[in-house]
C-alpha cells in the first residue's frame, strides 16, 4: 500500500522537529530514512504508525486519509529499536498478541503463530521468554509480531542497531527477503548508510527535519545533490578539497593544483568551491597526477586505505587493492579521476 | 549478586556476630519471656516459671464479660485489613498509571497534592473525620473506618505506584497500541504485569498497616460489634478491675502471629520488589 506524507509537520511544544515534509513510498517498496541522530527519523516513523499526531499536514495510506486515525486502526507493524517485546509473555504469546486483542480464536492464533515463526526461523523457540533469547532471536520475534497481522505497512526503527556485525549482515538479507516475500510496503529508519543502500529500493536522506534527497542507492551515490549527501554515503567516506574556481578549473592553494572541470564553466572566477573525491577515484589510475605524502595506511584485508596529505595541508583518501610497496611517510604521486569528482558550492549545493 | 560471606569477607565475622548478639540479647530475652509468660505462671519477684498453664489463653474459647468474642474481633481485623488492601491496590494501581502516563489536565497539581497529603499528619484530621462520619451515619461501622484508613494511606500507595510505572519502558505501550490493543488492554495486559512485584509489596504493606492500625478504629469504631484486635488489646490494659498481664501477653502473641506467617510466605515477593520490571 502506498504511503503519502503531505506537508507533514511535527513540533513538540515550541521545538519544530519536522516542517512541511513531502514523502511518498510506493506500494511494495522499501524505503530507507537515513540521517544523523536527532534529525527526526523516529518522529516521522511514529507519525506514520499513529503514536504521534502530526501538528499539521496529512498522512495517507493508499487513498485513505489516516491522519486522525488512532494507531489501533491503522494496521501497521512496527519493529522498535529496543524490540519492545513483552517480557512477561512467552515468544508464542508475544507473536500472538496482535491476534489475541482482535479476539481471534485460540486455535487459529496457534496456527498462524506457527506459520510466521517458521517464516522467521524461530519455530523452536516459542516456549521461551524474551530474556532467554539472543539479540538476533529477539529481533526475529519482534519482526514476527509486526508481521502476523498482515499489516499494510511495516515500519522498522533501527532494527539492526543492537546486533553484532555478522548477525547484522545476516538479518539484513533476512528482512529484505521477508519484505519481498510478503510484498509489504516498508520504511526502514537507520543511520547506517550500508544498511540503507543494501536493503532498500530507495533512500531518503534527512537532515534536521528535512528530506535532502530521495533516490535509489546508486543514483544517490553517483549523483548526490549536496555535499551532505555525498559525505553520508560511501565507506570509507568521501574527502573534500577546498579551493576556488578559475576559468572553468578548480584551483587548490596559491600556485597548486589546477583541475579543469566541466561543471565549473560559467562560474565566476574566485568563487569558493569544494571538490568531493571518493577514495576509489584517487589512486593509480585516473587523469590528473597529484603529489602527496602518505600519513595513514590501513589494511582492510582485500583493500588498503591510505590518507594522503597534499602540499597545502588538505587530505585525500584513497582505497586500492592490497599492495606492500607504500608505507606511512612515503611520498607518492597518484592520480585523480577528475570526471568522477563532485564540485560543491560553499553552501553545499552540487554544481 | 549475593556472594558467600565466607569467601568475600576479609575479616573474621565472629567478633561482629558476638557484639550484635550481645546488643540484641535484651530484646531476644523479652520476646522469649513474652511467649513463656503466656503459658506459665511465675511467682512474684522470680524469673523462673513455676507451673505450666493454658489459663491465659482461655480468651480463645470463652468470651470475657464485657468484652466481645475474640473470633469476631479477629474476623473484623481481617475484613478491615483486607478491604484496605483491596481499595488501596485498586485505586493506587489505576491512579499511579494515570499520573505516570496519561496527559490529564492539572497533572502537576495532582502530583503535588498527593505529595502534600502524604506528608500531612492524619491524626490532626481525626476530629473532623469523626464529625463527618457521624453526620453521614458511618460512625461505629467497619465501612467508615475502612474508607478513612484507605484514604489516608492512598497517597503513599499512589506515589509508589507512579514511581514503578515510570520505570516501565514507553516502547512496550507503543508496541501494544500499534498491535491494536486499547489503552485499557495495554494497561491491564502489558503494563500491570510488569509491576506485579510492586503490587505484591504494596498489598502486603497495606495489609500490615491495616492489621496494626489502632488510633482510627479506636476513635471511629470502638463498638463491640466492630472492634479490631488492636482496640481489644488496648481495652485489656485499660481495664483496671481485673487486670491480667498473662492474658494481655497472650492476646499480643495471638495478634502478631498472622503477621509473622505473612512475612514467612511473602518475604520472597518483598525481596523481589527491585528485581522485577523489564530487562533489556
Ligand atoms: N517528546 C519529545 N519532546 C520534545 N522533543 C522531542 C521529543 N521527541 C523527539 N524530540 C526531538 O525531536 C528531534 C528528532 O527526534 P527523533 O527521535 O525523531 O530523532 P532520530 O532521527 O530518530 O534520532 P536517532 O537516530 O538518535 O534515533 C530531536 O531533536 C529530539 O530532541
Ligand atoms: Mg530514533
Amino acid at each position: 500500500m502506498r504511503i503519502l506524507l503531505d506537508k507533514f509537520s511535527k513540533s513538540f511544544g515550541s521545538t519544530k522537529v519536522i516542517e512541511d515534509m513531502e514523502l511518498e513510498v510506493g506500494s511494495g517498496e522499501m524505503l530507507a530514512l537515513l540521517g544523523p541522530s536527532g534529525c527526526g527519523k523516529s518522529t516521522t516513523l511514529f507519525a506514520v504508525c499513529g503514536i504521534h499526531r502530526p501538528t499539521s499536514g496529512r498522512i495517507l495510506f493508499g487513498d485513505r486519509d489516516v491522519t486522525n486515525l488512532p494507531s489501533q486502526e491503522r494496521n501497521v507493524g512496527v519493529v522498535f529499536q529496543s524490540y519492545a517485546l513483552y517480557p512477561h509473555m512467552t515468544v508464542e504469546e508475544n507473536i500472538g498478541f496482535p491476534l489475541m486483542v482482535k479476539r481471534v480464536a485460540a486455535a487459529d492464533i496457534k496456527k498462524q503463530v506457527a506459520d510466521i515463526a517458521a517464516l522467521v526461523h524461530i519455530a523452536d523457540l516459542l516456549g521461551r521468554r524474551p530474556a532467554q533469547l539472543s539479540g538476533g532471536q529477539q529481533q526475529r520475534v519482534a519482526l514476527a509480531r509486526a508481521l502476523i497481522r498482515r499489516p499494510d505497512v511495516l515500519l522498522l526503527d533501527e532494527p539492526l542497531a543492537n546486533l553484532d556485525a555478522k548477525l547484522r549482515l545476516e538479518m539484513r538479507s533476512e528482512i529484505r527477503r521477508l519484505q519481498k516475500e510478503t510484498g509489504i510496503t516498508a520504511i526502514l529508519v537507520t543511520h547506517d548508510q550500508v544498511e540503507a543502500m543494501s536493503m532498500c529500493d530507495r533512500i531518503a536522506i534527512m537532515k534536521s527535519g528535512e528530506i535532502v534527497q530521495i533516490a535509489t542507492p546508486s543514483q544517490m551515490y553517483n549523483d548526490p545533490r549536496t555535499s551532505f549527501v555525498a559525505s553520508f554515503l560511501g565507506n570509507p567516506p568521501i574527502s573534500f578539497l577546498k579551493g576556488r574556481a578559475e576559468q572553468g578549473a578548480f584551483v587548490l592553494g596559491e600556485n597548486g593544483l589546477r583541475l579543469p572541470l566541466s561543471a565549473l564553466s560559467g562560474i565566476p572566477d574566485g568563487t569558493s568551491v569544494s571538490l568531493g573525491v571518493r577514495p576509489e577515484h584517487f589512486g593509480t589510475t585516473g587523469g590528473i597526477p597529484i603529489d602527496g605524502k602518505v600519513v595513514f595506511a590501513e589494511t582492510q584485508g582485500r583493500e588498503n586505505l591510505y590518507d594522503v596529505v597534499l602540499p597545502d595541508g588538505s587530505v585525500l583518501r584513497s582505497i586500492q587493492p592490497v599492495r606492500d610497496d607504500v608505507k606511512m611517510g612515503d611520498s607518492v604521486r597518484w592520480n585523480l579521476d577528475s570526471a568522477s569528482a563532485f564540485v560543491f558550492a560553499e553552501d553545499g549545493r552540487r554544481l | 549478586m549475593a556472594e558467600k560471606p565466607q569467601t568475600s569477607a576479609n575479616f573474621s565475622s565472629v567478633p561482629v556476630i558476638l557484639l550484635l548478639s550481645l546488643f540484641s540479647l535484651p530484646l531476644l530475652v523479652m520476646y522469649a519471656y513474652l511467649f513463656i509468660d503466656t503459658i506459665s505462671d511465675t511467682e512474684v519477684g522470680s524469673l523462673i516459671p513455676s507451673e505450666f498453664t493454658l489459663r491465659h489463653w482461655s480468651f480463645l474459647w470463652e468470651t470475657k464479660t464485657g468484652k466481645p468474642n475474640i473470633w469476631l474481633v479477629t474476623l473484623n481485623t481481617f475484613i478491615f485489613a483486607s478491604c484496605i488492601t483491596g481499595v488501596i491496590l485498586t485505586v493506587a494501581s489505576m491512579a499511579g498509571y494515570v499520573l505516570s502516563r496519561l496527559n490529564v489536565p492539572a497533572r502537576g497539581f495532582f502530583l503535588a497534592g498527593v505529595m502534600v497529603l502524604h506528608a500531612f499528619p492524619s491524626v490532626t484530621l481525626i476530629i473532623a473525620i469523626f464529625i463527618v462520619l457521624q453526620w453521614i451515619g458511618l460512625y461505629n461501622s467497619l465501612i467508615g473506618v475502612i474508607l478513612v484508613k484507605a484514604a489516608i494511606d492512598l497517597p503513599l500507595g499512589i506515589w509508589l505506584m507512579k514511581g514503578f510505572y515510570d520505570t516501565v519502558p514507553w516502547e512496550i505501550e507503543m508496541a501494544g497500541t500499534v498491535d491494536g490493543a486499547s489503552r485499557f488492554t495495554v494497561w491491564r495486559r502489558l503494563v500491570l504485569p510488569q509491576i506485579k512485584p510492586a503490587m505484591m509489596a504494596l498489598g502486603l504493606f497495606s495489609f500490615l498497616t491495616g492489621w496494626s492500625e489502632f488510633i482510627l478504629p479506636q476513635v471511629l469504631a470502638p463498638g463491640a460489634k466492630v472492634q479490631v484486635l488492636s482496640v481489644y488489646l488496648a481495652s485489656l490494659i485499660i481495664d483496671d478491675n481485673n487486670f491480667d498481664f498473662g492474658t494481655f501477653k497472650a492476646v499480643g502473641v495471638f495478634y502478631v502471629v498472622p503477621v509473622l506467617i505473612l512475612y514467612v510466605f511473602f518475604q520472597k515477593h518483598l525481596m523481589n520488589i527491585y528485581g522485577g520490571g523489564t530487562k533489556g
